[in-house]
């Protein structure tokens, strides 16, 4: 279960919607960090705290792409390759990240550094191409870029 | 023109709230304050302020809807799900300038009787997530949100719900489910949100952008600020240019700039001085135009009868080095990762049409592929409950329809 701070913590959401289910998307979010991923455990444990049936909160984790069902690497590389950014190539950017960090497109590299996802549009499109590692903006990539940039993150 | 939406971005600091009350912020809501209700919703009437999400319905009107019903309470959403690609406008207001937005949404919850806001956020906005809460906390502080704000005894909080990916979510009703906590699939309408909203509620949805340009409505007050932009279709707007442009970026303009000036005297014209061969004028759901159907004027009353929409106001540019066929594969691939599973057509068609896209470009086209193309689209489109399975069929249909010999070409050489 939930540590106490954790339960706290989502008790102070819940009190700002009318209803509980709206503490379930923010909640799924606390429970990723908390757990890494959403594994069974961790939708068991949203659905006691929430007092909501697993089914609800299997089907809202599994409808929104950026929770994550299986375990990550210890950063997390998302490239946007929607039009604004593949008309300034990103996607041989995606190639290039996949090569060099041996890391395939909803993969993770053996080493557990990176997992890398391709993203649709990030909302970056005027500084394209670009990317978010974790939490981090990134944008105006090059290759050479790409390298100076996750060289940080290790 | 002079900024309002944008105004005093340039500086580092912009989203304290000392930095915006000293530019004069909050101006606006203390003058609203000093007004009634029906006041303020006469003014933004007035001011002839159209939604600029996308569809530019009317926001007075729009308003005046939830007020009239009889139910309680009645809540407020900011749409800052902006997803559409090639959309990055609501961004600089969200990061630059949050206290604009929340000054923007107190005084429509004062219009509309509303003690409750919500900023449903894009989950891919992080940077957006710390700077809102940020500025809420602020506002709090300084009494423009609270139980008593600015000691006027009037209540209004505000809550950023942060999406988690889904595109989706940007149309409003799906959007208010997802705010429920459950998956985003649109809802059927009537009831409209205005009516029958959140948990039940009459809902008022606006856009970031929509909600930005309230304060400046009442500071200088209705009549006045009709007179920028076009006549039907007032204000200014913030468009994003994108794609094979020199300069990229978010333009604060009056709204009915044209295309051609947005891309050549603003954007700096094509990247590297070529040829431009298309552009998606308001994001890749609104009709693509070709390099002979710029001249038109960039708002939502110009935009039908040139053959596209305003859309979201973002500008992809597409140059003649581009394949079209590239694109139409790469935008089919986003409605089919986006389309929720609700309407069959547009779940099977999407995907669907993204293959035959996907072959066609990789060289393994067949004949009747683009009869296909069109079969298909044909039967997305109007059958569906949203517009998500329009926009996919549209795009193909307009590649088709400007484009075929690429594809063509494509297939002949396969």
């Amino acid at each position: 279960m939930f540590n106490d701070t954790v339960l706290k913590e989502i008790d102070d959401i819940r009190a700002r919607y009318p209803e509980r289910r709206s503490a379930l998307l923010p909640s799924l979010y606390i429970a990723q960090k908390e757990f890494g991923h959403l594994s069974s455990e961790a939708l068991l444990c949203v659905a006691k705290t929430l007092n909501l049936p697993e089914a609800d909160v299997r089907g809202a984790a599994s409808f929104y792409s950026m929770y994550r069902h299986k375990p990550l690497g210890r950063h997390l590389i998302q490239l946007c390759t929607n039009v604004s950014c593949m008309l300034l190539g990103s996607e041989k950017l995606a190639d290039f990240i996949s090569e060099k960090f041996r890391v395939e497109p909803g993969g993770t590299s053996a080493d557990g550094r990176f997992s890398f996802v391709i993203m649709e549009c990030i909302g970056a499109c005027g500084t394209a191409p670009a990317m978010l590692v974790d939490t981090d903006f990134y944008d105006n990539l090059s290759e050479e870029g790409i390298v100076e940039i996750l060289e940080k993150y290790k | 023109m002079e900024k309002i939406l944008l105004k005093n971005t340039d500086t580092g600091n912009s989203a304290d709230i000392n930095e915006y009350v000293k530019a004069g912020g909050y101006r606006g809501l203390s003058k609203a304050l000093g007004l009634q209700p029906g006041d303020i919703v006469d003014e933004v009437k007035k001011s002839g302020l159209r939604g600029r999400g996308g569809a530019g319905f009317p926001t007075g009107m729009k308003w005046s809807f939830a007020i009239a019903d009889p139910k309680s309470p009645k809540y407020l959403v900011c749409n800052a799900d902006e997803g559409e690609p090639g959309t990055f406008k609501d961004r600089p207001i969200l990061e630059k300038n949050p206290h604009l937005l929340i000054e923007g949404m107190v005084i429509s919850a004062y219009a509309l009787g509303s003690e409750r806001g919500y900023i449903y956020l894009r989950g891919e906005y992080p940077r957006a997530k710390e700077i809102l809460d940020r500025a809420i906390d602020e506002a709090r502080e300084k009494n423009f949100l609270g139980d008593n704000i600015t000691g006027k005894g009037i209540k209004f909080d505000l809550t950023v719900y942060q999406g988690a990916g889904a595109y989706i979510c940007g149309e409003e009703t799906t959007l208010l489910e997802s705010l429920e906590g459950k998956r985003g699939l649109p809802r059927n309408r009537p009831p409209f949100p205005v009516n029958t909203g959140a948990w039940g509620k009459p809902t008022i949805v606006n856009n970031v952008e929509t909600l930005s340009n309230v304060p400046s409505i009442i500071e200088r007050g209705g009549e006045a600020y009709s007179k920028i932009g076009s006549k039907f279709c007032p204000g200014p707007k913030l468009f994003s240019v994108s794609g094979r442009v020199e300069k990229p970026g978010v333009y604060e303009l009056p709204m009915g700039t044209s295309l051609r000036d947005i891309i050549y005297a603003h954007a700096g014209g094509i990247k590297g001085g070529k040829k431009l061969k298309a552009v998606f004028p308001g994001g890749v759901s609104t009709p693509l135009l070709t390099a002979d159907s710029i001249d038109c004027a960039m708002d939502f009353v110009s935009m039908p009868k040139a053959g596209s929409m305003l859309g979201s106001g973002a500008v992809i540019v597409m140059d003649e080095s581009v394949c079209m066929v590239r694109v139409a594969y790469r935008t089919l691939k986003f409605f089919e990762h986006e389309s929720c599973g609700k309407c069959v057509p547009c779940r099977e068609g999407t995907e669907w049409l993204r293959k035959i896209l996907e072959r066609v470009e990789g060289g393994r086209g067949r004949n009747g592929d683009i009869e296909l193309l069109s079969d298909v689209a044909e039967n997305i489109s109007g059958k569906t409950f949203c517009p998500l399975g329009d926009a996919a069929a549209g795009v193909v249909a307009g590649m088709l329809k400007n484009f075929r010999n690429e594809f063509e070409e494509h297939i002949k050489n396969a």
